[in-house]
């Protein structure tokens, strides 16, 4: 059954079907909620854990499939939205459940919904069944279903507080992530001047002041300073350049996110290919985000991977711009041990954006950077600044 | 030497052309923008152009895009691009844009007059200047590379690459002018590149360091 928008609504005699269905799963809504209620008692004594462990998940079910019909019923989505529990071991797994207000939601709701709804259901059979009623039927079905999926819905879903509360906590979250990450980034930039271009700028002065006083008394000694300032000068605009490419590389702004990574495969020891399949530029700062995610990965890649072969694929579609790195190197690369990676999911994270990590022993490695974002068709960017 | 100088920045500008008119060169055309440097280009009878990268009216590689463009319409046409950061990426796409003739240069070398005029003046007598910071990313990189050479021959090629002449080379490596010959001919046999005027190879030994 499709939980999304199904494209027409479904007929009476549809309707009727997910009355029967929910009749058929009555007794078993019953049955697993007294299973719920003693392990959740007999959890006190361990043997409490194993029937916990059954009837959960049959709850999970029974829900899901009520939120299907009724789903397929009011014509939007109802989602579970439960705690993700992938992976964790079964105790863990245990706790997140014990711990996810859906859970106690769905309790509510066969104790409280699904007695009014078994009432609803069984009336929209039994005016089918009774053929005197079959007028009632047609035009009544469609309502009292609609009723009976909408406090349903109203249990078995999130209610838009509750929505908007996780978002606030994760926008919170990301918020304050990012506003360290410039910070720090701010921190560092300082620290670059400082110690780089600022110095050998005072360094500078210093040289081309000796030389001004030994002009008249020793040319030859004087000529070799202003030699000196000059290697200065170099330096300090070396020191610049970095900085630069630290804040935003010119290329970057130059030929965009593709033609950038292109430049970064260019510079790496191993072979990296480069596979563009954007047909317009994310935002700036996305470009700039996802460009030093894969500075990032591809330095790793060339630390620690010991890879024969990487490869870097941009890809737009539907709203997401995925960029996959790859090698084909030792594997085993773990994206919480590095403080790098740490920072690259920091700063997507301030666009909603994601990594996931496949690196399995032997490898091949394979990241993927997700960030939602809009393409604007190619163009030129006026920036206001000089070469 | 007739020369074009496009360049947006005034006091960069006035400088360079101070400069290379200082070093018996005339400066037909100084222009700030990729627009006008484009009519400049086909107007006059310049001999080449020494170009910045970033210039109005869109800041970012105008000058670039200039210099693979005339060199498109004028095959071999010389061009000296000057830029505050160098990129492997461009050099590439300055080398593709044709054989020979090419320069690619910080512009802080600018400050070491004598070997910047030298550079332009190698560039329109056909030959290539890359950047010595483009060569040490390449070099560090490379293991493979052309690796029928020996070391001492991969750094006669890689000054080479940054436009330099065998007595350069000879007294940039403290070896005989001789030695340095022995190399560059023993480079073109390894690199299969058939006797032709030696400029010639020279570029083209380069561009095959490059991979271009």
């Amino acid at each position: 059954m499709d939980t999304g928008h199904p494209e027409k609504p479904p007929s009476p005699l549809q309707l009727t079907g997910f009355a029967a269905l929910h009749l058929l799963m009555f007794p078993l809504v019953l049955v697993t909620v007294v299973f719920v209620v003693v392990g959740g008692v007999l959890t006190v004594v361990t043997v409490g854990i194993p029937i916990m462990l059954a009837a959960l998940p049959a709850l999970h079910w029974i829900t899901d499939q009520h939120r299907q019909m009724a789903a397929r019923t009011l014509g939007y989505a109802v989602p579970a939205n439960r705690l993700p529990t992938d992976g964790a071991p079964l105790m863990k797994r245990l706790q997140i459940w014990a711990t996810d207000p859906m859970t106690w939601r769905e309790l509510t709701w066969a104790l409280v919904i699904v007695p009014i709804g078994f009432v609803l259901s069984l009336l929209t059979v039994l005016l089918l069944l009774i053929v005197v009623t079959g007028a009632f039927w047609w035009y009544g079905a469609p309502h009292i279903m609609r009723l009976r999926t909408s406090l349903d819905r109203v249990l078995l879903s999130q209610g838009h507080t509750e929505k908007l509360e996780r978002r606030v906590a994760s926008l919170t979250e990301s918020r304050a992530a990012t506003v360290d990450h410039s910070a720090a980034e701010l921190r560092r930039i300082e620290r670059d001047l400082h110690d780089g271009a600022q110095a050998r700028l005072v360094a500078l002065g210093m040289t081309l002041g000796l030389a001004e006083d030994l002009f008249a008394r020793d040319p030859e000694a004087a000529h070799k300073l202003v030699t000196e300032a000059r290697d200065t000068t170099g330096a300090a605009l070396g020191d610049l350049r970095s900085v630069v490419r630290g804040i935003h590389p010119p290329v970057l702004a130059d030929r965009g996110l593709s033609g950038a990574v292109e430049a970064l495969a260019l510079d790496m020891a191993v072979p990296v290919r480069v596979q563009n399949g954007l047909s317009g530029r994310p935002p700036a700062p996305v470009e700039s985000a996802v460009y030093f995610a894969v500075a990032e990965c591809l330095a790793n890649i060339g630390k620690h991977a010991g890879a024969a072969n990487g490869w870097v694929e941009l890809a737009w579609a539907e709203g997401t711009l995925s960029t996959t790195v790859g090698d084909d190197g030792r594997g085993g690369a773990d994206p919480n041990r590095g403080t790098g990676m740490r920072g690259v999911m920091r700063r997507l994270a301030a666009f909603d954006g994601t990594m996931r990590v496949s690196s399995p022993a032997d490898g091949p490695t394979l990241i993927t950077l997700e960030v939602p974002c809009v393409l604007s068709s190619p163009k030129t960017m006026p920036s206001s600044g000089t070469a | 030497m007739r020369l074009v100088v496009a360049e947006d920045n005034a006091l960069l500008r006035d400088g360079l052309i101070r400069l290379l008119e200082a070093n018996g060169c005339t400066i037909v055309a100084a222009v700030d923008n990729a627009t006008t440097l484009a009519t400049a280009l086909r107007d006059n009878d310049a001999e080449g152009a020494v170009l910045d990268v970033r210039m109005p009216p869109t800041f970012t590689d105008e000058g670039l895009k200039a210099a693979v463009a005339v060199r498109a319409e004028r095959p071999g046409f010389p061009v000296m691009v000057l830029s505050q950061y160098v990129e492997q990426l461009y050099a590439r796409e300055l080398l593709a844009s044709g054989q020979g003739a090419i320069g690619y240069l910080l512009k802080d070398r600018v400050a070491n007059v004598g070997e910047f005029v030298d550079g332009v003046r190698r560039v329109v007598a056909g030959g290539t200047v890359i950047d010595p910071e483009v060569i040490a990313t390449i070099m560090a990189k490379r293991e493979e590379p052309v690796d029928r050479l020996t070391a001492r021959e991969q750094e006669v090629l890689a000054l080479m690459a940054e436009g330099r002449s065998n007595q350069a080379i000879a007294s940039a490596l403290f070896v005989s002018e001789k030695a340095v010959a022995k190399h560059t001919n023993s480079i073109f046999a390894k690199l299969d590149l058939p006797v032709a005027e030696d400029d010639n190879r020279r570029v083209r030994a380069v561009l095959a360091w490059l991979r271009v």
